[in-house]
């Protein structure tokens, strides 16, 4: 027999719950697909522009570990948008926030370490705390999925060293307001932990200005802000994000990123720094195109199911038990039926059965498509 | 548009003054976000419209009624790419230079040159030039003629310069040409 080389951890990890849907649509043309969790935007030109000029004029060499020095300014200035207060001292740029919850979870976590996740939840989060060491703990935040205070207060004194927060939420949509922000930065100051706050949606809140955690008084010394240039200014496909951390932590997280990443690509960290000098008017039209659709679809969708209007990112999260199929049952019928492609809910943990993701960054030609396929679906049962 | 915080407003007399401010601003919203949407949509349907701005069919056909009523919707058309049902149409762009006089000024000029069916489009701008014409025709011939006859005779014209139009490349806001496509997975977490 050969000996086993894989890590033990790396083994136990669940593939993703969502390559099987994968599978299934591969080769038909006729699906319209709702499982992109990406801008259908292509990157604004004039970033793209100024990414083309740097190439013809050679800037091709590595950066900095932290990154652009200008940058790191700007991304400073930026972030006060939030309520945050910081230099660039404090900014670490990553390639795309999945970097970030790597740096970040690897920078402070010990074997054992416990690691709260809020479920529904974004994919990436519980197998990289996993990897890391961590123990982890999640929370179910069914039915309104929004964490509150009674709900971490649970774990006091039970060493819990990091929650990690996402908001604008992937896949709810759910975001919070200041006052919900408060009650939670005192739960968190009571379990005297840290906060790994994912703001990848932040520029995608819809009813109300979005405010950073690290805003908050008390959390400036134990948040890790994770945000980047992917959907709001729609780069996904060039990985670059950034990291604002307390010094101490930024230090431990620049260690392992200088060692495993050197820097984030100087092509994708100059189309960043023409995103925040001059993208505000591209991204404010998708921003208004976003808000059209989720208000066009929601408002479909009401006819067969409850929905809640959510409050950024572009997802919905609508609820399907009525139905009595379960979120997997539903999605794939639903794809072999009406070619519709969808995410099943119990791909963002446990308690996201009952429910499928919507992804409304499609046109809305498709939209209006998609949701009279999924009524008639839904009526046929 | 943004909206400056509630906070700021003390006394009751400027929260009442700030409350009929938010209807007026919220209601220019509602104005400008119908335009915004038929501007790229002129055959969008009244309840598409309110679904996608949250309100009611009743408020959409409303607006509407009222913007057509005060002239800011002033028709709804078509951008077609004629080149495509092989209509032979020339286009051509015409710089022209006027004398000014105290009888007749832009206006009147501009009016006299706009009111010609072959006529396409007429602005005044700066620079070298007065007016900018656009002029549609059956044939190069056809402008020239049209240009030798009909502009450059009115007496306030100095001179001309007449631009075939070769190819469009953007029109309206719109490409005229594709080159990219969705090259996004199918699922995406």
């Amino acid at each position: 027999m050969s000996r086993d080389f894989l890590n033990k951890r790396v083994k136990e990890l669940k593939p993703s719950g969502i390559r099987r849907f994968f599978d299934l649509i591969i080769g038909r043309d006729d699906v319209i697909s709702l499982g992109v969790g990406e801008p259908d935007f292509p990157v604004p030109w004039r970033i793209r522009e100024e990414m083309i000029y740097s190439l013809e004029r050679g800037i091709t060499s590595y950066t900095s570990n932290y990154g652009l020095l200008e940058l790191r300014e700007a991304i400073a200035e930026y972030y006060k948008k939030f309520g945050v207060e910081t230099t660039y001292e404090n900014v670490l740029v990553t390639t795309g926030v999945s970097e970030g919850i790597d740096l970040a979870l690897r920078a402070i976590i010990n074997p054992g370490d416990r690691v709260l996740i809020p479920e529904p939840t974004y994919v990436s989060y519980e197998p990289l705390a996993y990897i890391s060491g961590a123990e982890v703990i999640k929370i179910p935040t069914t039915p309104d999925f929004k964490l509150t205070y009674e709900m971490l207060l649970k774990f006091k004194n039970q060493k819990i060293k990091a929650l990690i927060l996402n908001y604008p939420n992937n896949p709810t949509g759910v975001s919070y307001r200041r006052k919900e922000l408060e009650e939670i930065a005192d739960a968190v100051i009571e379990l005297d932990c840290v906060v790994i706050s994912d703001e990848i949606y932040g520029e995608l809140s819809y009813n109300f200005k979005h405010l950073s955690i690290a805003s908050l008084s008390g959390m400036e010394d134990r948040t890790i802000i994770l945000n980047g240039f992917s959907k709001g200014f729609a780069m996904t496909g060039l990985r670059i994000g950034f990291a604002i951390a307390p010094d101490d932590i930024l230090d431990g997280m620049l260690k392992i990123h200088q060692y495993s990443m050197l820097c984030a690509p100087i092509t994708a960290q100059i189309g960043a720094l023409e995103a925040l000098k001059n993208g505000e008017e591209e991204l404010e039209r998708m921003r208004s195109e976003y808000i059209r659709r989720r208000n066009f679809f929601v408002k479909r969708l009401r006819n067969v199911f409850d929905v809640t209007m959510p409050d950024g990112a572009f997802y919905i999260f609508p609820n399907i038990s009525e139905t009595g199929l379960s979120s997997e049952e539903f999605a794939e019928k639903l794809l072999l039926s009406k070619s519709v492609a969808v995410v099943p809910g119990n791909a963002f943990g446990d308690c996201g059965e009952g429910y499928i993701r919507c992804a409304y960054a499609v046109s809305i030609e498709k939209l209006k498509e998609a949701s009279d396929r999924i009524i008639e679906f839904v009526e046929s049962l | 548009m943004h909206i400056t915080p509630l906070y700021i407003i003390q006394s009751r007399k400027k929260l009442k003054s700030f409350n009929s401010f938010i209807i007026s601003v919220t209601k220019l919203n509602t104005e400008i976000e119908i335009l915004k949407i038929l501007e790229n949509n002129a055959r969008i349907s009244n309840k598409e419209i309110a679904d996608m701005l949250n309100i009611s069919v009743e408020e959409v056909e409303k607006t509407i009624e009222k913007l057509e009523k005060e002239g800011v919707i002033l028709k709804y058309k078509t951008l077609i790419d004629w080149e495509k049902v092989g209509a032979e149409e020339v286009y051509a762009i015409i710089d022209v230079r006027v004398n000014l006089t105290r009888e007749k000024g832009y206006d009147d000029i501009a009016k006299r040159i706009a009111k010609f069916p072959e006529v396409h489009t007429v602005r005044l701008v700066s620079g070298d030039y007065d007016f900018q014409v656009v002029v549609k025709g059956k044939s190069l011939k056809d402008i020239s003629f049209f240009v030798a006859d009909k502009i450059s005779t009115i007496p306030e014209v100095r001179d001309t310069v007449t631009h075939f139009l070769l190819r469009t490349y953007k029109e309206e806001g719109v490409l005229m040409f594709k080159d990219e496509e969705d090259r996004r997975l199918a699922i995406v977490p």
